[in-house]
């Protein structure tokens, strides 16, 4: 079947020819298609009458976006054929699989002596870079990344120096060597030719870890690594680049080169976080307008990445600064369907320039300019191998004695082991210029060797190796909120010691960030009551609807214990009207035979009314204004008597607007009149049960009325709740950052089953909380 | 200042607080300048203002437990031992040290890392810690931005996921256990004291 489907594609691309991407301009599907083509395109030559055309050929004006669209097509048709080939996707890293491709494909094109496109460097560097950095940006795990930063950083800086000088002496040393044909590449060739090469590639690390679930740790590091060293690989290409046509090197240049690179790292960081700081303050005030919430994320970070690269800042560094800065932020302002689309556009960019990549890659290989040398290539492999495992091991020696937990010698291992090299050092081998570096060809084979050696080889092996070494995988840990208070307990206690020490460490500089952040930052930047709420309460907010979600999608059948408590309480935590309002009253089963029984016992018998689950009709329905009087009631006079004793602590209340539901429900539950259950049956009217609903028709119709709309969503989700989870699982891009995600990914299912009205129902349901 | 054996032997103990705590004679001398500083008025001992005066400390939401835990049950002040003693919980843990079968457990072990952290939250120190004082933990730590109900959910919640043996508070063991999967070595050491 998917044999099929790629040689239709293949059929369709070769067919329609090679895209304008390239620098060759070919001739194309003019070359194709002479005959259909003109007569289309023939306008004004009067000679003879033509019948008019009732079908026409007009391919020239939509040929690129047409190209660019097939290329996309078969990135993504090739990830689907690969993930239904599951015994060969769990040996072959994907990566592996996506550069096979584009061989095939480059050179099915030169069979048809079309001429393929090479992954040129524009493109790369402006339009498919900058979605996987930004989605590495945006869910970089902050705590990990600080905590470990020292050590990134030596990594990124001293290793990636330490590779470029080694592997470009030692090669111009060999080049010395060998005589006649390489005799004339010179020092600062070999060096440039060493920095580009030496610097680990995010892309090709991204894709190959991602897939063996490593330890944080070691993910973390040579992750962070992959994206810190663009700043010294920036500074050093342009170096040498500029010293190749002066010639000689002074002191006076290395050190300018050393200011350099701080300009270059520090510049983009800051960048980044003004343009970070924009978006989150741009995002305080969207409010309003919901759905364009994620462009100014996006736009924003692109700014920012475009800005660094004007003054050939890092570019990349720019666009993590944005992203993690932009991130706390802009989480708490916008609403959760636009945190989902952050999410899944982000996830879904960078899937699709990855697969490019790789597979541009591959083509690229076949189209290039090659240059073989046996002895360059060769050597240039073995540096590079023996350069990395030198310099991570030299390094770890260095830093283990800074650390407190200290990297074993299987960590060393995997660290040397996944220096892999990628499309960056591809792209920046082809932008340099032939005249000034003569042995540009031989350059990129070299590169291109050294790539496919380290994705195939590495990228294949690692996974086996990971496992036969036993190193530690990635925990699937569910944070539990005693985790998190005990975290938090530990952090301040630190930072009581460390003041009692008189050191002012770690722990002392992360509280007084905190304290600023919390101080200051965040009521600039954060819109209405969120600002104050404390990071635990999110976190329980958060484990909550997780619990409570697990609790609906188990079908509400098993009554957990700890349910109950629970779901009084979240009832409880909502004192302030927020604008998204993230926590849903669902009621367990418990609740539920409890409603029922009052409503049996005090009320005549309910008949629900029912036309459709379809909030549209029920949000326009006459009666509901009436409804909500009574519904409000009917929650009310449940929570009393769940509550009776602990009314008076509603009204500890901190200040929210004086007419949210939470104080109007506080004044009512400790009005006494309101308890008049008698006085409530005369209002009720009738509410017809259906007992053709698909669910157990008493319990749960009931629930649906009394939480009006948190009725709907548990409705919908009933009845979705078995499609809830397949969408997850098909999804395209594994998580990165494991625990956020997978606590943030239920809401994120239940929010969107909620999400099918209009933008008008969209409206209501952000703005109003959901427990009246 | 004088080399380090000869300001060594001006700490009283000096040799035996190596011995206990692991404690490098660089470090010891380094606490004791701070404990000098500390002690302002040159009494030799720790009041519990002179740990009031320390800014970070009155800043801490649980600073006043810190302090209430270098004071030993019944004692109004902290000598030099016990100052060193406390801190040297906080020593990181050295994974390459011999294990002699008889001797103690280090102070800065893992479990006795997690025993001082216990002892903090159990402020009347009967092996557990009831809900009463978690509930005083959440609410020195989240300040008067949440409402008793958030508080008193959070501590149910809290509980029902420690409490194993279902007695509504959390023992040692218990406590211990919901810590397994963080990385106590790390998370209680200072590198300034290793």
């Amino acid at each position: 079947m998917e044999l099929k489907m790629f040689i239709l594609v293949l059929g369709l691309l070769v067919g329609s020819g090679s895209p304008d991407i390239g620098p060759n301009q070919g001739k194309c599907s003019d070359s194709l298609d002479p005959g259909p083509q003109d007569q289309g395109n023939h306008t004004l030559t009067p000679q003879s009458k033509k019948n008019f055309p009732v079908l026409s050929f007009g391919y020239d004006h939509v040929r690129l976006p047409f190209e660019i669209s097939l290329w996309v097509l078969l990135a993504s048709l090739m990830k689907l054929g690969f993930h239904m080939m599951p015994r060969l996707s769990s040996i072959v890293p994907e990566s592996c699989l996506l550069i096979v491709v584009g061989l095939l494909v480059g050179g099915l094109m030169k069979l048809v002596a079309e001429v393929p496109p090479v992954l040129e460097s524009k493109i790369f560097f402006l339009y498919l870079l900058p979605p996987i950095i930004l989605d590495a940006g945006y869910f970089m795990p902050i705590r990990q990344f600080t905590e470990n930063l020292g050590t990134i950083l030596m990594f990124a800086v001293v290793g990636t120096l330490w590779n470029a000088f080694f592997v470009g002496g030692l090669l111009y040393g060999v080049c010395q060597f060998e005589g006649h044909r390489l005799v004339n590449v010179d020092l600062l060739s070999c060096l440039l030719f060493g920095s580009i090469i030496s610097a680990v590639d995010p892309v090709a690390v991204l894709a190959v870890f991602e897939e063996i679930h490593i330890n944080e740790l070691l993910h973390i590091l040579v992750f962070g690594e992959s994206l810190l060293n663009d700043a010294v690989t920036v500074v050093l290409y342009h170096l040498f680049e500029e010293f190749s046509s002066v010639g000689t090197i002074t002191v006076m240049d290395v050190f300018l080169g050393v200011v350099c690179f701080l300009v270059v790292s520090l510049g983009g960081i800051v960048v980044g976080a003004i343009y970070g700081l924009l978006a989150a303050f741009t995002s305080r005030f969207t409010s309003h307008t919901r759905v364009i919430e994620p462009l100014f994320v996006f736009v924003y970070s692109y700014m920012a990445y475009l800005s660094a690269e004007v003054f050939h800042l890092s570019g990349i560094m720019a666009l993590i600064a944005c992203g993690a800065v932009t991130r706390p932020y802009v989480e708490a302002n916008i609403s959760h369907k636009s945190h989902t689309t952050i999410k899944y556009f982000l996830k879904m960019w960078s899937s699709v320039s990855d697969t490019l990549i790789f597979i541009f890659l591959g083509v690229s290989t076949v189209a290039g300019p090659h240059e073989w040398n046996w002895i360059f290539v060769v050597a240039t492999l073995i540096l590079c191998l023996v350069a990395r495992v030198l310099g991570v091991v030299g390094l770890t020696f260095v830093i283990n004695k800074f650390r407190i937990v200290k990297l074993t010698s299987k960590d060393q291992f995997i660290i040397a082991y996944g220096g892999l090299r990628g499309a960056i050092a591809f792209s920046l081998v082809y932008l340099l210029n032939t005249d000034h570096f003569p042995k540009r060809n031989m350059f990129l084979t070299a590169i291109i060797t050294v790539i496919f050696f380290t994705v195939f080889v590495q990228g294949m092996t690692i996974r086996p190796l990971v496992d036969l070494l036993a190193v530690k995988k990635k925990q699937e840990t569910k944070r539990s909120i005693n985790e998190e208070i005990h975290t938090q307990f530990l952090d301040h206690l630190l930072t009581g010691i460390e003041g009692i020490c008189g050191h002012y460490g770690h722990h002392h500089w992360k509280d007084k960030l905190n304290r600023f952040n919390k101080k200051y930052v965040k009521k600039c930047l954060i819109a209405g009551e969120r600002s104050k709420e404390p990071q635990l309460i999110a976190f329980y907010h958060k484990m909550e609807m997780k619990q409570a979600i697990e609790l609906v999608e188990s079908g509400g059948g098993s009554k957990l214990p700890s349910a109950v408590p629970s779901t009084v309480s979240m009832q409880n935590i909502q004192p302030k009207k927020s604008p998204q309002d993230r926590a849903l009253p669902q009621l367990s089963k418990a609740r539920e035979d409890e409603i029922r029984k009052i409503l049996r016992t005090n009320l005549q018998k309910t008949r629900q009314r029912l036309r459709s689950y379809n909030r549209h009709t029920l949000i326009a329905d006459p009666y509901e204004d009436g409804w909500n009087e009574i519904l409000i009631k009917r929650k009310r006079m449940m929570e009393l008597e769940k509550k009776i004793s602990q009314m008076n602590n509603y009204l500890t209340v901190p200040a929210p607007a004086p007419d949210s539901p939470t104080i109007a429900r506080a004044r009512l539950a400790s009005d006494p009149q309101a308890w008049g259950l008698k006085s409530l049956t005369e209002s009720i009217p009738t509410i017809k049960v259906d007992l053709a609903s698909p669910q157990s028709p008493e319990s749960f119709n009931m629930v649906d009325e009394i939480g009006k709309k948190g009725s709907q969503s548990k409705a919908s989700e009933e009845e979705d709740g078995l499609t809830m989870k397949v969408p997850s699982m098909t999804k395209p891009r594994k998580d990165k950052t494991a625990n956020e995600d997978d606590d943030k990914e239920p809401q994120q299912r239940l929010m969107r089953c909620l999400s099918d009205p209009g933008p008008a129902g969209e409206e209501d349901e952000e703005d109003e909380p959901f427990l009246h | 200042m004088g080399s380090t054996s000869s300001t060594l032997l001006k700490i009283p103990n000096a040799e035996v607080l190596m011995q206990e705590t692991g404690f490098s004679p660089a470090h010891i001398i380094r606490l004791h300048d701070r404990f000098k500083a500390l002690d302002k008025e040159g009494r030799g001992y720790l009041c519990p203002q002179d740990f009031g005066a320390i800014k970070e400390l009155a800043m801490n939401p649980i600073g006043d437990r810190i302090i209430g835990a270098f004071f030993s049950p019944g004692k109004e002040t902290v000598d030099f031992s016990t100052f060193v003693k406390i801190l040297a919980h906080f020593r990181p843990v050295d994974k390459d040290r011999p294990k002699e079968p008889n001797s103690p457990e280090p102070i800065n072990s893992r479990s006795n890392k997690l025993k001082f952290a216990f002892q903090l939250y159990d402020q009347d120190k009967d092996g557990k810690i009831s809900r009463d004082e978690l509930l005083k933990v959440l609410r020195a730590m989240l300040g008067m931005q949440v409402t008793e109900e958030q508080l008193e959910s959070i501590a149910d919640r809290t509980i029902q996921e420690a409490d194993l043996d279902r007695d509504e508070a959390i023992s040692f063991e218990e406590f211990r256990k919901s810590l397994e999967k963080v990385n106590i070595d790390h998370k209680m050491s200072i590198r300034f004291l290793r």
